[in-house]
């Protein structure tokens, strides 16, 4: 450990401070926002001292948002149930298809095999937008509009090559000399994949299941263009809180609180993973 | 015990030909080891052995049984790998059964094996050891303990030795013998250390750039090397090798080294005349008076004493290197001049164009002899 002088440490920790609050205050700021009514939001000066009061997350709860206009039905329950359902579904489903097509990629070069890889790494750069109207129209011709399997399917377009390419490095890292001696010991092919690769690949595999998870819970577009009300994520269900009476930023900060808590407990218990996970992915080819 | 035979193989990658057409026959019971210099290909053709890499050309027999399509976990060897090559998550005890739990043998009886076989190798104590809390002498016994313990009938070794400190090198080179030849398998064992060559196998094959290039007992590469490069493989310190044009006088084939003439062994008659090399093996050299008939001035320019023996840098008049060596306590020149005479029927003409060892004529007719 290098020696700091007390200047340096103490610049060192103003910087830290600095990063700190720049990204947390509006994580902090949406947290009180979220005990406020609209009126205290509103106010001008803007003001931290406030009396708390749990309307905000009782109007999503129960589903009934009062507003100046009357009662509004606010279906951000079923929202969020939805987001836990696409998003975990999506992962599992790419999980089973992209672990073992990474271990192909990984571990047999076969003709074309870059190209297939890269193909579907493309998926990732193309915006979303490109490909919605045709997705669209495909979705009516085949009915797959408006149906859990069919979101399951598009979000497989953010899942699948995250997993695959982030695993694939991890089983590269793996020493093909360990999977040959287990070979040589007398397994075949597929025990070898199960007992060896698959445990070594574990963080790996953990780490990119993560960020698939996060990456499906934060998609917006393809949920707001293919599915409507009763299958929509919190993502989307959010824009109901824009209503003819106003926006309500009490409950639209409510539901960014209860939204925003899976994921980031998620990533906060498993960063370490996480870290390694990107950084391997991102340097091994 | 089993037989191996290697035909004809050939393995490329991309553009690159590892393997040239190689073949290969390994007896039964033999220990046969696989000498060469990084990038011989020596780790590919074991391999491909094992099954793990497949020939692009060529076959691979086993106990006469053609294994070149069959999978690696059918064909029944064991093989240690130089970088060991355990299994991080299991313990020592699962690394060592993992042959035996894939015959799906009952619990006990896979239990006294691993038992077994790692008492032998000292390291029953530590079997409950992850990989990463076993020292690196302990990691090597753990890889050759599951390379052993199913009693395969053909043992692969890639260079178990190369990744352990000296002194455990030293007592392994000791152990192995006996442990190999208590287990009775045919032994194929990958090498880069002459002596361990030496002191292991049966046989040696050596091998450069992809092709064997002298297969023979230990005694017979190091007395015919086949050509230069082998020569210089072979020994320490390497073989002098000196630019000379063989004459012929009355009494035979003789040499001039600094204008004094070296009696070499018979060669037959177009050995003279042309540029050839003469190796002399720094051990057939040796410091003499200068009264001493034969005697070579020099000038004694450093002296390494080493363990067993010393080797000494001198100079010839023209400037060119010899390297002497003598048992260590002998006396000898530290400094300046001295004299050394050397023996010319222990030492190799090579063609310098081609770097192939020149048949001696009298060691044909003896071997004539005796095949006859």
């Amino acid at each position: 450990m290098e020696t700091m002088s007390p200047l340096e440490r103490a610049l060192r920790g103003l910087a830290l401070t600095l990063v700190v609050v720049f990204f947390m205050f509006p994580i902090f700021w949406i947290f009180l926002m979220s005990f406020q009514t609209n009126e205290t939001i509103l106010a001008i000066p803007p003001s931290v001292i406030f009396t708390p009061t749990l309307s905000n997350y009782a109007a999503l709860i129960t589903g009934k948002l009062q507003t100046a206009a009357g009662t509004l039905d606010i279906a951000f329950m079923s929202n969020l149930g939805n987001s836990i359902f696409l998003s975990v579904a999506s992962v599992a489903v790419s999980l089973v298809l992209g672990v073992p097509a990474a271990y192909a990629f990984a571990r047999h070069k076969f003709r074309g095999s870059e190209d297939i890889a890269f193909t579907l790494l493309s998926f990732r750069f193309a915006p979303p937008l490109l490909v919605l109207l045709p997705l669209t129209q495909y979705f009516q011709w085949l009915g797959l509009s408006n149906t859990y399997f069919g979101l399951i399917w598009v979000y497989q377009l953010i899942c699948l090559p995250l997993i695959l390419w982030i695993v694939r490095g991890y089983f590269e890292d793996i020493s093909a000399d360990v999977e040959y001696a287990y070979r040589i010991a007398g397994h075949s092919w597929f025990a070898t994949f199960r007992k060896i690769a698959l445990p070594l690949a574990g963080p790996g595999i953990a780490a990119a299941g993560l960020l698939a998870f996060i990456f499906a819970w934060n998609n917006f577009v393809f949920a707001l263009v293919l599915a409507s009300a009763d299958k929509q994520p919190v993502t989307v269900g959010a824009l109901a809180f824009v209503t003819s009476s106003g926006i309500q930023y009490g409950q639209i900060a409510a539901a960014i609180v209860l939204s925003v808590t899976p994921t980031l407990a998620l990533a906060l218990y498993a960063q370490r993973y996480l870290v390694e996970g990107l950084s391997l992915g991102a340097v091994k080819g | 015990m089993t037989t191996l035979q290697l035909k004809n193989i050939v393995k490329r990658y991309k553009s690159q030909t590892v393997l040239d057409d190689l073949t290969l026959d390994v007896a039964d019971g033999e220990r046969l080891v696989l000498f060469g210099p990084s990038g011989a290909g020596k780790t590919v053709l074991l391999r491909l052995v094992a099954g793990v890499i497949e020939p692009d050309e060529g076959r691979v027999l086993i106990g006469g049984e053609d294994m070149t399509d069959v999978d690696a976990e059918h064909r029944g060897v064991g093989m240690a790998f130089q970088n060991f090559a355990l299994f991080p998550h299991m313990s020592a005890f699962d690394n060592i059964a993992s042959p035996l739990t894939a015959t799906k043998s009952p619990k006990e009886k896979i239990a006294a094996g691993v038992q077994k076989v790692a008492k032998l190798l000292k390291i029953d104590h530590v079997l409950s050891h992850h990989p990463k809390a076993l020292s690196n002498g302990q990691k090597q016994r753990t890889a050759l303990a599951r390379a052993l313990v199913g009693s395969p009938p053909l043992l692969l070794l890639d260079d178990p030795l190369r990744n352990v400190d000296a002194k455990l090198r030293f007592e392994m080179r000791l152990e192995l013998p006996r442990l190999l030849a208590a287990e009775g398998a045919t032994v194929v064992y990958v090498t880069q250390d002459y002596k361990e060559a030496m002191a292991l196998g049966d046989r040696i094959a050596v091998m450069a750039a992809g092709r064997i290039r002298q297969v023979g007992t230990p005694q017979e590469i190091y007395n015919a090397p086949a050509d230069i490069e082998i020569a210089r493989l072979f020994g320490d310190p390497t073989i002098n090798l000196l630019d000379v044009t063989p004459q012929r006088g009355g009494e035979g084939v003789f040499v001039e080294l600094s204008n004094v003439r070296v009696r070499l062994a018979d060669y037959g008659g177009d050995v003279v005349g042309r540029q050839r090399v003469l190796g002399l093996r720094p051990e057939t050299i040796s410091f003499v008076d200068a009264a001493a008939p034969g005697a070579i001035p020099v000038t004694v320019e450093a002296e390494t004493p080493l363990n067993e023996k010393t080797v000494t840098l001198a100079l010839t008049a023209r400037g060119r290197e010899i390297l002497v060596s003598r048992p260590a306590g002998t006396p000898g020149p530290i400094a300046g001049p001295a004299h050394i005479a050397v023996n010319g029927s222990q030492a190799f003409l090579f063609d310098k164009a081609s770097g192939v060892l020149l048949p001696r004529a009298d060691l044909a007719a003896k071997r004539n002899g005796e095949a006859a």
